[in-house]
């Protein structure tokens, strides 16, 4: 314990492998008289990709529109980096660091790649123009560092594209804006096998370049083909935190359907002194 | 259908993305387009082209300067407005009240002016009267962004109401003639030639700017460069401003003759380029400027292409709609006063007929669809040129109203039609 603090000390925050970049402490939330989550526990670190998953009405999309500032919560702390944070809206969010990429993109089919990755937020000059090469360049940038070669001009419109390309922009886009944590509910919902291949691929990359992602999905297969741990929820309750490499399916499956709600010792101890 | 695989290609348009033949990529580029359904202002330019031969032969008269002079004068004012149903069909809505709108504005300027009356002066007239109508605009747009109100139904009570109020207010009068020279002369100066040639060259030069800058942007930031397209642009640009003005500057109008000239002659006067012509430009180049190159013309494609990703992107939806029936009033009340200067009058019947369904009608044809976040300012211009010359050529040919309305119906059906195909052919292209 003692060892670990002095190193983030030393270090700074930028060594964030074991503090949690998000951590999520016993967040409940009702809607009228139904019960959506109860003492919650949940976290991230960066580098990893944290699935979550449960069954329907497990509570995943209420978690994470918590997180995204959509819905507020009832009790409950949010601590980011450490630090506790309190996010009221989605602008809250979203200068913490955490974008979320919806199940049904959120992309503009009229509009070219460039204009939806920049989409309400544009680079512009004090004459209200429009920053094209700026824009441009900074796509291909963001694109080839994603490793997205499939698309051929970055000028064609969104609704020309399929739904893997389609998929990669909204990740991108919500990667080129110096995002820490990035949210992907159902990413693969749509997509036939190569191009879940192909986005899979892409959440595998984030989490290379050092991000925090948290991956939503009800494939089981996709799950232990990407995520580092896997946080499993059960009507609106904690019911187990599994490493990758030390489970099965079958356990998660167990979890999802018959998981015993617990706390998860050691993640509610791990952390809360470290920082004043 | 190709797989994902295959189109695989290096560099995502990067320079390096081996475009060794480049005219060959513009073409296939074009062609590419065609095939998907993206045709662009091609039917427009080729029917207009079509309908222009079919005139020139069958019409005595019609193939002359001065009747193309004409053409200018009369599609002026629908141009002007059909400029401002772009942004509201781009927003996929409908503003059914600016045909009444355009009468409110001619009204408020007319008024305004009556030298035993308030007796302002012309830019004072046409501002207010702007002001009057983009308030107006606001306020239906308030009513379909804030309350939810359909648009089709905040404009057809707007329809109505701007219709009652002008009947009421003209009732008595019936007609209000207009003296001011500033307003009038929206319809009825002509530059002289030697300006109208200076005009030709100034915009062809500013173009030629424009277009160096965005080259010399691109290459600063590095990216890859097409000259073919970017030639043939500015030379089209440049035959086209001096050809307007080659045609104008040879347009003459009757005129009176000096003493001592033989009753057989037919005196004329010449004309050049009008200033309504110069107007268009400028409202077409400045609204380009506005839906093309700044954020809020992104935001409004954006909100007409898909509202909830819009807001989901952060973008104040409510504020792009509003803004955007403002603009659409705006324009109305720019139209209007061209049309009352071309009268020199506002009477009872102002902003009304075939107006509203003219300016909507330009806009379509002109390849704006009414779905939504597609189409281009530049779309009413062509629209309101080939109503124009449908309309002045039929009535030169002694053909009946009765037939305008008729043959400007297939057209609109027509350009419709093939929007909604072109729809159709660009979805199977897409996934």
């Amino acid at each position: 314990m003692f060892a670990r603090l002095s190193r983030s000390f030393l270090e700074g925050p930028t060594l964030v492998s074991d503090t949690p970049l998000l951590e999520i402490r016993d967040l409940s939330k009702t809607f009228g008289s139904v019960q959506a989550l109860t003492d919650v526990d949940f976290e991230v670190r960066s580098g990893e990709v944290m699935a979550l998953v449960g069954d329907n009405g497990a509570g995943k999309s209420t978690l994470i529109k918590c997180i995204a500032g959509i819905h507020g919560y009832d009790s409950g702390t949010i601590l980011f980096n450490g630090d506790e944070v309190h996010i009221h809206g989605p602008k809250d969010s979203a200068r913490l660091g955490i974008e979320v990429v919806y199940q049904d993109l959120a992309l503009c089919d009229n509009l070219d790649v460039v204009q939806n990755m920049y989409l309400g937020r544009e680079a512009r000059d004090f004459l209200f123009r429009l920053k094209e090469p700026v824009m441009e360049q900074h796509t291909v940038e963001t694109l080839k560092g994603l490793r997205v070669t499939t698309i051929r001009s970055i000028r064609q419109a969104v609704a020309t594209l399929s739904g893997g390309q389609r998929q990669s922009v909204a990740v991108a886009r919500a990667v080129m804006w110096n995002s820490k944590l990035v949210i992907l509910d159902e990413p693969t919902a749509a997509l036939g096998v190569a191009q879940t291949e192909q986005v899979l691929e892409l959440v595998r990359r984030l989490a290379d370049q050092g991000l925090a992602v948290v991956l939503i999905s009800h494939n089981l297969h996709d799950i232990f083909e990407t995520a580092t741990r896997i946080t499993v929820l059960r009507l609106g309750r904690n019911v187990g935190i599994y490493e990758r490499a030390a489970t099965t399916q079958q356990e998660v499956v167990q979890a999802i359907t018959a998981g015993i709600p617990t706390k998860v010792a050691g993640i509610a101890a791990s952390a809360p002194e470290v920082v004043s | 259908m190709s797989t994902d695989a295959e189109i695989v290609a290096p560099g995502i348009g990067l320079p390096e993305g081996g475009d060794a033949d480049e005219s060959q990529t513009f073409w296939q580029q074009a062609l590419g387009n065609v095939k998907s359904g993206n045709l662009g202002v091609l039917p427009v330019v080729v029917g207009e082209i079509l309908i222009v031969a079919y005139f020139s032969f069958t019409a005595t008269n019609f193939f002359t300067a001065s009747n193309f002079v004409n053409v200018i004068l009369q599609m002026a004012g629908v141009t002007m407005i059909a400029f401002g149903v772009v942004f509201v069909l781009l927003i996929a809505e409908i503003d059914l009240s600016i045909g009444f709108l355009s009468g409110i504005a001619a009204l408020t300027a007319a008024e305004l002016q009556l030298p035993d009356g308030q007796n302002w002066p012309g830019w004072a007239c046409i501002l207010a009267a702007l002001a009057v109508v983009a308030v107006i605009g606001a306020a239906q747009g308030t009513f379909v962004a804030k309350v939810g109100v359909p648009s089709f139904v905040v404009t057809l009570a707007g329809l109505l109401i701007w219709q009652g109020v002008i009947l009421k207010v003209l009732q008595v009068r019936g007609v209000i003639i207009i003296e001011e020279d500033w307003i009038n002369k929206t319809a009825t100066y002509y530059f002289s030639a030697t300006v109208s040639w200076i005009i030709a060259a100034v915009v062809t030069g500013l173009y030629v700017l424009g277009v160096l800058a965005g080259v010399v942007g691109k290459r600063r930031a590095g990216l890859e460069i097409r000259p073919l397209p970017i030639i043939a642009r500015v030379v089209g640009v440049a035959v086209l401003a001096f050809g307007v003005v080659a045609v104008c500057t040879h347009a003459t109008k009757p005129a009176a003759c000096p003493e001592g000239t033989p009753l057989t002659v037919n005196c004329t006067q010449p004309l050049g380029l009008p200033l309504a012509a110069v107007l268009m430009l400028v409202f077409l180049v400045a609204l380009t400027y506005l839906a093309k190159r700044t954020s809020f013309g992104r935001h409004v494609y954006a909100v007409g292409g898909n509202a909830e990703a819009a807001r989901r992107a952060g973008i104040n939806v409510a504020r792009v709609r509003i803004l955007v029936f403002t603009i659409s009033g705006i324009m109305a009340g720019v139209g209007g006063i061209v049309l009352a200067a071309r009268l020199q009058s506002v009477n009872l019947n102002v902003g009304g007929g075939t107006l509203l369904l003219d300016s909507i009608s330009a806009a379509v044809i002109g390849g704006v669809s009414l779905f939504g976040g597609r189409g281009e300012v530049r779309g009413a211009l062509l629209g309101s040129l080939i109503i124009a010359t449908i309309a002045n050529g039929l009535n030169i040919g002694g053909y009946s109203t009765g037939t305008i309305y008729v043959v400007t119906g297939v057209i609109l059906l027509a350009a419709v039609t093939l929007d909604t195909i072109a729809r159709r052919l660009q979805e199977r292209a897409g996934r």
